[in-house]
């Protein structure tokens, strides 16, 4: 059976009522021109929130903000109830180690081994020798890519480049994940199995997660399908149900024009949205 | 409107000059903070200075071998060929020496900075760094700064060196001089204050070289074109302020000690 890293429950121990990621008004610009504007929303603990919105409307900044890699020019952003839109890059630094995050294309560190790119923040942590090793198998085995251990990413496919990318991210078990685009520019095939690797780690450690996507049919696979540990695969919720903990938001224009379930979405009236879905 | 545009450019400029001294800022104090990146520090040494020994040392040699047979033909003119050894030490350890090895570590390292950092800024490789909770500047950019300034040092001393013996030798074998003469003169002229000035100038030089390659590194933006735009202008940007710079040290120093 497929092991992977035990998430800390932190966050949830923190204060359980908490939301894990709050925006609120939100606004950020380039140029003189505004990329997010007045943007508010909530990811509470073990819920997936999946971005939609067509390319250039602001997903990956959003995300970017979330992780304090970018600051707003307004607004209040709290991660884990600290307010990060004004906290010094050191004290950054260190939230950022309960926060996991997925690149667009990978990101990962060009001039490493795949285990070396896994095992960077537990290195930089001084985490003991045995210890990273353990823990790099483990989060590569989560990802089925244990055989890749001593590959540069030169050498991997585009879709196991994402695969190690989540490992990457999942090793120091984060109670926040950040998915730019996981599945973005992948064949169908390579596609679902990241969407399969992001519902195992919803399903079965429970660890809260944005995603951003311009891809419906990944977004809607995650909002029907459930992960099956004793199948170790997805498979549909029954009776055409959908995953209560995952629901949308749909940015257009640096506005956010919808934030709620998978079922108020697919019934919403807003023109934009019915023509983004159709 | 022409004067919305001057004051445009003023104050990308100005905004530019900010955001290379708050990077310089740090690169510099972060050798007092930990983490410190010992291990980076020796690999970009190695890289740096080992990786350029042999363009200086075939740099500085042809250098002086050229000063040797350029001040002898002048000074020929004046039956002073004697002081050969004079000229070319002198020249090589107060200018040549330092500008040039400079020079030429700048297009082998400040392009290679550039181009790296670059690089890893198009791809979200320094985003990805720090999210996973790295300081990219005290784990690329102090590195190669300490690096940079304390090889070049070393480098320019072996120029140097190589540069007077390259005179020497084409004293020596092309010119007929005689050996001893050449280097008692070399030895004789050299005063203290032409050390220092020579000394002084690759720790400055050092620090304007990783400093604009690691600024237009950590500033690449737009793809690919962007990395080879970042590179030439690191390279052109390091290469002129080392000229403009030598003038000031070399003015500074005359002043100071008074040769």
């Amino acid at each position: 059976m497929v092991t992977a890293p035990q998430p800390t429950t932190s966050a949830v121990q923190d204060d359980p009522s908490q939301p894990v990621l709050v925006f609120e008004d939100v606004s950020i610009g380039f140029e003189g021109k505004k990329v997010l504007d007045n943007i508010s929303f909530k990811v509470s603990p073990g819920e997936t929130r999946i971005l939609l919105g067509p390319a250039g409307s602001g997903k990956s900044v959003l995300l970017k903000l979330a992780n304090g890699l970018m600051r707003p020019d307004s607004g209040t952003i709290t991660v884990f109830g600290e307010e990060i839109n004004t906290m010094p890059e050191e004290q950054l630094f260190q939230l950022r180690g309960r926060i996991g995050m997925v690149f667009q294309e990978g990101a990962l560190f060009d001039s490493l081994t795949v285990r070396d790119n896994v095992a960077y923040r537990l290195i930089e942590q001084k985490v003991p020798e045995e210890e990273v090793t353990r823990r790099v198998l483990e989060a590569l085995r989560f990802v089925e890519l244990e055989q890749t251990v001593d590959k540069f990413p030169s050498q991997l496919s585009g879709g196991m480049r994402r695969r190690v990318a989540i490992a990457r991210a999942i090793v120091n078990r984060p109670d926040l994940i950040l998915y730019d685009s996981p599945t973005g520019g992948l064949d169908p095939i390579t596609s679902t199995t990241i969407v399969e690797l992001v519902m195992k780690q919803r399903d079965v450690y429970h660890t809260s997660s944005l995603l951003v996507t311009h891809r419906l049919q990944d977004a809607f696979m995650l909002a029907t399908h459930t992960f099956d540990r004793g199948e170790n695969h997805m498979v549909p919720i029954p009776n055409d149900g959908l995953d209560p903990k995952t629901n949308f938001l749909m940015l257009h224009d640096g506005h956010l024009v919808f934030d709620g379930s998978t079922h108020d979405l697919v019934h919403s009236d807003d023109p934009f949205i019915k023509e983004y879905l159709s | 409107m022409p004067f919305e545009k001057i004051e445009s450019i003023a104050k990308k400029l100005l905004l530019s000059v900010q955001d290379y001294a708050i990077l310089t800022g740090r690169a510099i104090g972060n050798i007092f903070q930990r983490p410190r990146y010992i291990a980076d520090l020796i690999v970009q040494a190695d890289s740096i200075g080992i990786g350029s020994v042999p363009i200086v040392l075939l740099t500085g040699f042809f250098t002086g071998g050229v000063l040797a047979l350029q001040s002898a033909s002048s000074l020929a003119q004046f039956g002073a060929t004697a002081i050969t050894g004079e000229l070319v030490s002198l020249s090589m350890i107060k200018e040549l020496g330092p500008v040039l090895t400079s020079l030429m570590v700048s297009g082998r390292n400040a392009s290679g900075m550039a181009s790296e950092l670059g690089s890893m800024m198009v791809t979200e490789q320094i985003d990805a760094m720090r999210a996973l909770g790295t300081d990219p500047v005290k784990k690329l950019v102090t590195p190669r700064l300490y690096a940079t300034v304390f090889m070049l040092f070393f480098l320019t001393i072996l120029s140097d060196t190589v540069g007077t013996l390259g005179g020497a030798v084409i004293s020596v074998f092309m010119l007929g001089q005689d050996g001893s003469q050449y280097f008692h003169t070399a030895y004789q002229t050299l005063r203290y204050p032409d050390i220092i000035q020579g000394l002084v100038k690759p720790i400055v030089f050092g620090f304007i070289i990783a400093s604009v390659g690691c600024y237009y590194g950590m500033t690449t933006r737009g793809g690919t074109q962007g990395v080879g735009r970042s590179t030439t202008q690191a390279v052109v940007v390091s290469s002129v302020l080392i000229i403009a710079i030598d003038l000031v040290i070399s003015q500074f120093m005359i002043g100071v000690f008074g040769r």
